[in-house]
Formats: structure tokens, C-alpha cells, sequence
């Protein structure tokens, strides 16, 4: 059971405020979904979430089964996509899994790569360098690296961005699964997704 | 709000002023009896009290920015660089001085001698900490890595301080007030008025910060004014 | 997940990975290379067959070794921040690994640059250096100090603006204590002093390599993670 708790979190880029005093909790089983405007700070958030960034005040808290761990105890199940998320595309897709199966300390496992590759519509292309990706293959590849720890903590951000009609879909279906027994955090534009968060953040711009 | 919050400070500065008055006058009256030097030894008065705050300043910018990196509050990084802007400016009158007094008594404005090195390497570090600074847009990201630059300078400076003369001899006045040898040393009137002008320099470096300081408040002030508006 | 050989491991992939994109594009490589075979053709050319002393030579030698570094040590750092990959590295691996990583990377760069370069450098310069270990031992120190110094400074400037230039204007002084020691040390070293003589130089490289080593590992949390 994982738990993720903000606490007054506020954030100023230039000592402008972005957002200020925002709280939420998840636990594994539940979806939460960050709604706002563009520029109302959504990506900011995930970006704390993920330590990415720290914020002006306020922090952010993991717990495992009831007990403080640190984001460096969380990271080995922590997934994230998002447009500023890129993947090595001097790189070919396999060499990017290889990179990322070790470094996250995971063997390299070729069957689920397959799997992985197979599921999101890139089976045939496991050997070509990203730069000759499209874009939508890349935001493809991107849950590929996402998804290779089966992360019991899954963070979105504009998930269907750049996706054809099947890449939705089949992100939808990771969506569904995921949020079953999981985390998932979702930052969205898009109103057909919102009912995918038990739980919703509205950040005022 | 700003002027009024301290008002000891208008104490500060009367007493700063007329210590600075005794120690002009000390330094007129009293130099001529310095031995070994003739009447060009009164820069000492100047000169060494003007590197000592360029390098105080420089210990106050590190402390400050070890104090942001902890605290990250946008006051201790403009207490960093206020006090490296006056580090900057302290540094380069300390050259100036010091390189006067050399054409008048080695012969040459500049001969790489180990302390005319280090106050250059100091300038070096104060001008590359502006060219980050100024390089960067985000305030956050430019108080963070100016911040740790400063630490990395920090690091590095007592290095020079053993090194370098380990292989550039040196001609410079080997600590006047300390040495044994009679020639050089002070006489006591002349160490009076020398520490006396130490001192009334550290209260002028002080002055000044807190005035550059509050500049620096007021135009974040005044920025998110009009941020609001 | 946080003990110290699962830390080294993940370095050594942060390693891998860099060599690999790096011997795809050979940006740093053809870069730091070209720079100084250039300058090494360009000072031995207009010097001439003119035999300078130690005195001479050994700060040459080193002033081509530290515009090399400032030449390519950048783009280990500065191709994550382009390609906007830096995020993505933050997300999966520890701000230290990623520094080893990274460190090795330029430490393994500028000593295989030297490997080509020092030979090279001796025989246009007609010179015979008469303690050939304290030599090897001196550059080796200085650039292992070199290139720690340029990764914690290209992880600065990664973030800024103007990062060509700013490269050498942060670094160089903080490699200063390096280069005043090393070049001394080479002098002597050519010059055949014994061992015994540099002992200072070598002391003083060491201990500024393991000062300014723990000081990066240190900071580069407080650069990595703004």
C-alpha cells in the first residue's frame, strides 16, 4: 500500500505565485486528476510530485505500508510521462529500454520488452534509432519506458497528447488497469478524461 | 517600512562617519614616522584595510549562499550578491592601490607577485559569479547555481592561498604588524590608527551593504508591483 | 535500493549510456580532439624549431589541455538539457550516480585525449622529458582535477545561457589551483628533477582533487534538483 501526501504545497517562479497551498492524498486503488487552465501550474505540481523540482513551500511525502520512505525509496516504482519527459533519440528503442531496465536495477528482460512494444503498436520498429519516431510514436515509446517496472506509482501529463484514435485508446486501457489497484495521477486538458480521477485537484490560474 | 524599522542605524552611521574622520586625519598626521618606508607607506592605511573587506565580502557572500541553499529564501541571495557586487568593488580598489604603491616602490604597476595574483583571482571569481548571474533568467535558478559557484570559490581560495607562493616569490611586505624584524615593524601610534582604519573600513563595508541591500528590496518590490498590476 | 554498490552501478550505466550516444554522434570526441590537435599544430608551428626550456614548455602543455577540456567537457551535461532529456535522467536515476557517472565519462575523455595528445605534443616539441613517471603521474592528477572541476561547472552552465563562453570563464578559477601546481610539477618533471622534489606538487594536486570531488557530489544535488 502506497501513499502520497502534499501538504500546503505553493510555488513562485520570479516571485510570482503559481499556485499556493495546495494539499491532496492518494493511496494505492485511487486516481486523481489535476484540472486547470494552461499556465494554471498543473505541470508544476507533477513536477514536485516527482521531485523534479522543489517547491517554494510546502512538501511532499511518501509512505509504504504506513511508513516514511524517501523519493529515492519511491523512485524504482515511480513512472511518469509527459511532454518534457524525452527519451534518448540517438538512441534505438531497445538501447533506451536497456538504459532504463538498468538503471531503475531491473534485469533486461526481452519478453516483456516484446510484450511492451507489441501493446503499444510498435512492434517491428525495436531496432530504429527515435529520431526517426514520429510523434506520436514517441509518445508511444514514452509509456514503453514508463511502464517497464510495472510502476505502482503511474504520473500522466497530458497522456494522450500527439496520440492517433488506437494510441488513445490503448492508453486508456493502461489508465483503466493501472488505477485498479495503483496509483495514477493525470494532468488533462481533455474533459473526456477527467472521469478517469476518483479524486480531482482544481488549480486556479 | 524600510526606514524605519532600525533606527540604531542612524546612530551606526554618525559613528561610522566620525570614526572615518579620525582615522583620515590619523593617517595624515601619523605616517611620516613609519621606518623603512618613506611617505608612500600611508597607502598602508588604505590599501590593507580595502583587501581586508574584499575578502570579508567574499566570506559573507559564501555564508549567505550556504543559507540559501538551506533556507531558500530570496533574502539571503540578495545579501549574496550584494555583498559580492561590493567584494567586486573593494577587490578593485585594493588593486589599484596596491599597484600605485608598487610603480613607487618596486618600480612597475604589476610584476605577478603572489598577493597582486590572489586579488586577481578574486576579481576572476567575483566577474565570473556576475556572468552567471546574468546569464540566467529564473531568479530561483539564478540565486541556486550563483549560490553554489560561490561555494565552489569558496572551496577553492585557501588552495591559492598555499599554493601560490609555493612558486612565485614574493617582494610583498610580509605581515607588518607580526614580523620581528624591527624595520618593518609598527610603531605603536601607526598600529593604532592602522586598526582603527581596519575598523572604520568593515563599518563603511557594512554601510554600504545595508544601503545596497535595501536598493535590491525595493526593486523586488517594485517588480511585484507591477506583476500585479 | 540505496546501498552503495546499487549508487556505483547505476553510475556505471549513467557511463555507458553517455559512451554509447557519444560514439553515435561523437560530438565531444571530434570536438575535443580537433581542438587540440589545432592548437597543438598551431603553437608548434609558430614556435618552431626553437628548443624553449621546461619553463616554457610545461605551461603550453598545459594551457593546451585546459582549452581542450573547456572545448567538449561541456556537452555531457549541455546535450541532456538540448534534447531534454535531463528531466528524464532526474526521474529515474539519484543526482550522485548521475554525477559519477558523468564524472567518469569526462575523466575517461580527457585522459584518452591526453593519451593521443602528450606524445604527440613532445615529439613536435623535440622534447625529452627525464622523469617520464613523475610526468605521467603529474597529468594524470592534473587532469583528473581538471575534468572534476569541468563536469560540476558544465552541470552549472548546462542551465544557463551563453554556455560556450561562460564554460571557461567559470572554471578556470577554480581549476587555477590545479594548473599553478601541475605546471610546476611538469616543469620539474621534464626537467628531471627527482620525485622527492614534487612530492609538493603532488600533495597539493591530490588534496584539491578530493576537496573539490567531495565539495561536487555534494552541490550537484542543489544543481541537479533546482
Amino acid at each position: 500500500m502506497w501513499r502520497i501526501v502534499g501538504e500546503n504545497i505553493t510555488q513562485q517562479f520570479n516571485r510570482r505565485t503559481i499556485f499556493r497551498n495546495i494539499s491532496f492524498e492518494i493511496k494505492s486503488g485511487e486516481s486523481l486528476v489535476l484540472i486547470g487552465p494552461n499556465g494554471s501550474g498543473k505541470t508544476t505540481l507533477i513536477r514536485i510530485i516527482c521531485h523534479l523540482l522543489r517547491p517554494t513551500a510546502g512538501k511532499v511525502t511518501y509512505l509504504n505500508e504506513g511508513k516514511r520512505i524517501s523519493f529515492e525509496e519511491l523512485q524504482p516504482h515511480l513512472g511518469l510521462v509527459g511532454p518534457y519527459l524525452q527519451l534518448y533519440n540517438n538512441l534505438t528503442a531497445f538501447e533506451n529500454y536497456t538504459f532504463f531496465s538498468k538503471i531503475r536495477g531491473l534485469p533486461v528482460d526481452v519478453e516483456r520488452f516484446r510484450d511492451l512494444m507489441k501493446r503499444l503498436g510498435l512492434a517491428g520498429r525495436e531496432m530504429d534509432e527515435l529520431r526517426t519516431y514520429s510523434s506520436g510514436m514517441l509518445q508511444r515509446m514514452k509509456y514503453v519506458c514508463a511502464l517497464i517496472h510495472d510502476p505502482d506509482v503511474l504520473i500522466l501529463d497530458e497522456p494522450t497528447s500527439n496520440l492517433d484514435e488506437e494510441g488513445v485508446q490503448i492508453v486508456y486501457r493502461i489508465i483503466e488497469e493501472q488505477k485498479r489497484d495503483k496509483i495514477l495521477i493525470l494532468a488533462t486538458n481533455e474533459p473526456g478524461e477527467f472521469r478517469f480521477g476518483d479524486k480531482q485537484i482544481h488549480i486556479a490560474a | 517600512m524600510l526606514k524605519n524599522d532600525r533606527p540604531w542605524f542612524h546612530g551606526f552611521k554618525i559613528f561610522t562617519f566620525v570614526w572615518m574622520i579620525f582615522v583620515i586625519i590619523g593617517s595624515i598626521k601619523v605616517a611620516p614616522e613609519a621606518t623603512g618606508f618613506v611617505s608612500t607607506s600611508r597607502v598602508v592605511f588604505f590599501h590593507v584595510p580595502v583587501a581586508w573587506v574584499a575578502v570579508l565580502a567574499f566570506l559573507v557572500s559564501a555564508v549567505f549562499s550556504i543559507r540559501y541553499l538551506r533556507k531558500k529564501q530570496m533574502e539571503d541571495d540578495i545579501w549574496a550578491s550584494s555583498s559580492a557586487a561590493l567584494g567586486f568593488l573593494f577587490a578593485i580598489l585594493a588593486t589599484v592601490t596596491g599597484s600605485m604603491w608598487a610603480k613607487h616602490e618596486w618600480g612597475s604597476y604589476w610584476n605577478w607577485d603572489p598577493r597582486e595574483t590572489s586579488i586577481v583571482i578574486l576579481l576572476l571569481i567575483y566577474a565570473a559569479y556576475f556572468a552567471l548571474r546574468s546569464a540566467i533568467d529564473s531568479q530561483e535558478t539564478k540565486a541556486q547555481l550563483s549560490a553554489v559557484y560561490s561555494i565552489l570559490a569558496f572551496v577553492t581560495v585557501p588552495f591559492l592561498i598555499f599554493v601560490v607562493p609555493r612558486v612565485i616569490f614574493t617582494l610583498h611586505p610580509q605581515n607588518p604588524i607580526f614580523t620581528n624584524e624591527p624595520k618593518q615593524r609598527m610603531t605603536p601610534s601607526i598600529r593604532w590608527v592602522f586598526f582603527a582604519s581596519l575598523f572604520g573600513f568593515t563599518l563603511v563595508y557594512y554601510w554600504i551593504l545595508r544601503l545596497k541591500v535595501d536598493i535590491e528590496r525595493i526593486k523586488q518590490r517594485m517588480t511585484e508591483m507591477e506583476d500585479k498590476s | 535500493m540505496t546501498s552503495r554498490s546499487t549508487l556505483l552501478h547505476k553510475a556505471w550505466y549513467v557511463f555507458q549510456k553517455d559512451l554509447h550516444q557519444e560514439f553515435r554522434t561523437r560530438y565531444a570526441i571530434n570536438a575535443i580532439f580537433l581542438f587540440a590537435v589545432t592548437t597543438l599544430i598551431v603553437v608548434s608551428f609558430s614556435i618552431g624549431p626553437a628548443g624553449l626550456s621546461a619553463q616554457v614548455l610545461s605551461p603550453l602543455l598545459w594551457i593546451i589541455i585546459f582549452f581542450s577540456a573547456m572545448s567538449g567537457l561541456s556537452h555531457i551535461f549541455v546535450r541532456e538539457e538540448e534534447q531534454q532529456t535531463s528531466d528524464t535522467l532526474r526521474l529515474v536515476a539519484p543526482a550522485n550516480a548521475i554525477f559519477l557517472g558523468k564524472w567518469l565519462f569526462n575523466a575517461v575523455l580527457l585522459i584518452g585525449l591526453e593519451i593521443l595528445i602528450v606524445p604527440l605534443y613532445l615529439i613536435f616539441m623535440n622534447l625529452e622529458v627525464k622523469n617520464p613517471g613523475g610526468f605521467a603521474a603529474i597529468i594524470l592528477l592534473g587532469s583528473l582535477g581538471v575534468s572534476t572541476v569541468a563536469t560540476i561547472i558544465a552541470a552549472i552552465i548546462s542551465r544557463a545561457s551563453a554556455r560556450g563562453a561562460l564554460f571557461a570563464v567559470l572554471s578556470f578559477p577554480i581549476t587555477l589551483p590545479i594548473l599553478v601546481s601541475a605546471i610546476h610539477g611538469t616543469g620539474m618533471a621534464i626537467a628531471g628533477r627527482p620525485m622527492v622534489e614534487m612530492m609538493g606538487d603532488y600533495q597539493i594536486l591530490f588534496a584539491f582533487l578530493v576537496v573539490i570531488f567531495t565539495a561536487s557530489v555534494l552541490l550537484f544535488e542543489f544543481i541537479w534538483i533546482i
